[in-house]
């Protein structure tokens, strides 16, 4: 096995072989015909679903071109910044956080040629904690969880980074025996959306897991709300089913 | 008129969509982008009130009625209701000497009739007959109320990308920077060349020729298309009893008719519609133009799009082309509407190859449909025209394939743009 580089934040979070692969592959992130096309195609479904709850949680103006001017946004595990320069877009002051030398340099260079103004970091969401970053209003944790080595003390952690009032969106894929055959065996070994070993479906995690990391913690869980695939038209939709891919939210209430 | 952008979202851009030629198909997706938040400019070569004068377009347009509905949802509707002619029948004859119209029944005739499809239509009309001169009209009204800022007369000599905006420079000298630039300028598309798209097609030696008469009798809103054996003869009733004659012919012969003197150019449609005209007069200049099939390879490049004729330059035998460049403008700004609510870059390849996407199948199909028919109906081979003649019959015999055709003319098949469907953005 290669052994990970030293370009890698350090921490407890951190699985360095995780870390590696994606570093290895980090100059491909904005190929929209490389490897992270599929991340490309599903992006739409989750920017909206984002959009939607962020609207709803600060009670900002649906008609606006930058809404959520204002508000701190965390994009954590921010690999190429896919999510990241949307959100700077839409009005919020991004930090973006990825445990990937590589993959922040790759963002934050993409980032500047666009004129947006995003704080990438190469850190962790324990480093964040310690140095007393934050908090923010919105923390993405977006198909993140299912690769860092300790996922509970990993989902606390970030809860902890919230503002009161806060709202943090998990998105993961379930460990069901669908999402073995279709996320694990279909995308990357049939389909080759993904490079084999993308995922590891004994690291998927289950809704009422989620709930249970979080459970000695001042929030509120509300989902999972479920993603899917329509073959039919290539698009990636919101759906009832769970089963593969999902997300939650997770809720600080404000101060009384 | 002058440069007077409203603020970009970035201190660097002129606007968030350049548009490229401010012809119908480019003003209507100006409107459009507008009614969805974006801001547009407009570049055209020609001043902006060139196009209104009557030696301009002296054609005429089939408009489906979903591209009115289109129209309605951007706030132009309006003023071209009256201006409209609805089409309530549709009536195909082929044959070397016109004979259904008559009253002569012939077996190789295809009837369609807004009556059969009026429940999936509302009672819409299968379409109606504009004048592009009154489109035009319109849409530039429109353009100049919602403070579009148009650049005319203004010449892009050439385009460039780089990672963050397209650039136009224009023959002056000025240079124009957004994140996104549309090709809307026609068959002959200076952004296409930019994007390195290449194009297929071939000439169909054969010209239209157009003219608007008045005619003595009432024309009923009949659309009447001929298959002759040189080329199909279209007779489209316009408002106040005129119709617009549509008339292809191999191109040599066209020629002369368009210099031949006017009662030269009379007596050549008597003869070509026997009585069935009745008494007619030509109004205005008449139109000579070559038709050619040219569809572009691709749509969309990056920061670069293409739409319209500039994308798809069909043959007219359908009514189809500006509908065509209609059913873009729908669904491109859609896809650019959509995209800035979610803080997309409007201008990357991503978010254009959706729009591409969702009309390559639409236009690639159409070019072909269009092709097949008229090869089929440009030929006098007697096999060919027995094939054909049983075709239609068999088309009229089954409601439900001649509903179909009904509703594809009318654009109302498939997964539909929202403004299509007049609903706002």
């Amino acid at each position: 096995m290669q052994t990970p580089s030293t370009d890698q934040a350090q921490g407890w979070s951190v699985d360095p072989q995780e870390v590696e692969r994606f570093s290895r592959i980090a100059a491909e992130w904005w190929d929209p015909k490389g490897k992270f096309a599929p991340l490309h195609r599903f992006n739409p479904v989750r920017l909206s679903f984002i959009r939607d709850q962020a609207l709803q949680r600060f009670g900002r103006d649906s008609s606006a071109r930058q809404p959520f001017t204002g508000l701190k946004l965390l994009d954590i595990g921010c690999g190429g910044g896919l999510l990241s320069e949307p959100m700077s877009r839409l009005g919020f002051d991004v930090t973006a956080v990825d445990a990937s030398e590589r993959n922040i340099k790759t963002a934050s260079a993409h980032a500047s040629e666009q004129g947006l103004d995003i704080q990438f970091r190469c850190s962790t969401a324990e480093t964040l904690l310690e140095e007393g970053a934050g908090p923010f209003d919105l923390i993405l944790n977006m198909e993140v969880i299912e690769h860092v080595a300790d996922p509970g003390a990993y989902l606390r952690a970030c809860s902890q980074l919230l503002a009161p009032g806060g709202l943090m969106i998990v998105a993961t894929m379930n460990r069901t025996l669908k999402a073995l055959a279709l996320a694990k065996i279909g995308a990357e070994y049939i389909l080759r959306w993904l490079p084999a070993g993308t995922h590891d479906w004994n690291k998927f995690l289950k809704p009422e897991e989620l709930q249970a990391f979080l459970s000695s913690e001042p929030v509120q869980i509300e989902g999972p709300f479920g993603v899917s695939f329509n073959p039919l038209t290539g698009k990636w939709v919101r759906s009832g089913d769970s089963d593969v891919n999902y997300m939650m939210t997770v809720l600080k209430p404000a101060l009384v | 008129m002058t440069l007077n952008a409203p603020a970009p979202s970035q201190p660097n851009f002129d606007a968030d969509v350049i548009i490229v030629g401010a012809g119908m198909a480019g003003m209507t997706l100006a409107l459009a982008l507008v009614s969805g938040g974006l801001r547009p400019l407009l570049i055209d070569p020609q001043t902006f009130d060139a196009q209104l004068a009557s030696e301009f377009d002296g054609r005429s347009s089939a408009i489906a009625y979903s591209s009115f509905r289109l129209w309605k949802a951007i706030g132009v509707g309006e003023a071209l209701v009256s201006k409209a002619q609805n089409i309530e029948q549709i009536l195909v004859t082929d044959g070397r000497t016109p004979g259904a119209a008559n009253g002569a029944a012939s077996p190789f005739f295809l009837r369609f009739d807004s009556a059969e499809i009026a429940d999936r239509t509302d009672g819409e009309p299968l379409g109606y007959m504009l004048e592009n001169r009154s489109i035009r009209a319109a849409l530039a009204q429109a353009v100049m109320d919602a403070a579009i800022p148009v650049l005319a007369p203004a010449t892009v000599v050439s385009a460039s990308v780089d990672a963050a905006a397209a650039e136009v420079t224009l023959s002056d000298g000025r240079v124009l920077r957004a994140p996104l630039v549309v090709g809307a300028e026609g068959r002959h598309s200076i952004i296409r060349q930019a994007a390195k798209i290449g194009t297929v097609g071939w000439d169909y030696a054969q010209s239209g020729v157009v003219a608007t008469v008045a005619m003595a009798k009432p024309h009923e809103g009949v659309a009447h298309e001929y298959f002759l054996p040189s080329g199909p003869f279209a007779i489209l009733p316009l408002t106040g009893n005129r119709a617009s004659l549509v008339w292809t012919e191999k191109t040599d012969r066209a020629e002369a008719l368009r210099s031949a003197r006017p009662e030269v150019f009379e007596a050549h449609l008597r003869r070509r519609f026997g009585d069935f005209l009745g008494e007619i007069e030509v109004l205005g200049p008449r139109f000579v133009y070559p038709l050619s099939l040219q569809l572009a390879e691709d749509m969309a490049a990056p920061r670069l799009v293409l739409m319209g004729d500039a994308a798809h330059g069909v043959h007219p035998i359908a009514g189809q082309g500006l509908n065509l460049g209609l059913k873009d403008a729908a669904a491109l700004a859609e896809v650019l509407t959509d995209a800035i609510r979610l803080g997309e870059d409007i201008g990357s390849f991503v978010v254009l190859e959706r729009y591409a996407a969702w009309r390559r199948f639409d236009n690639v199909m159409l070019a072909a449909a269009t092709d097949v028919f008229v090869r089929l109906f440009s030929n006098d081979n007697p096999m060919l025209r027995f094939v054909r003649g049983a075709g239609m019959a068999v088309v009229n015999l089954i409601g439900p394939a001649r509903k179909f055709f009904m509703q594809e003319a009318g654009g109302a098949v498939g997964d539909l743009p929202k403004l299509l469907r007049g609903e706002p953005l």
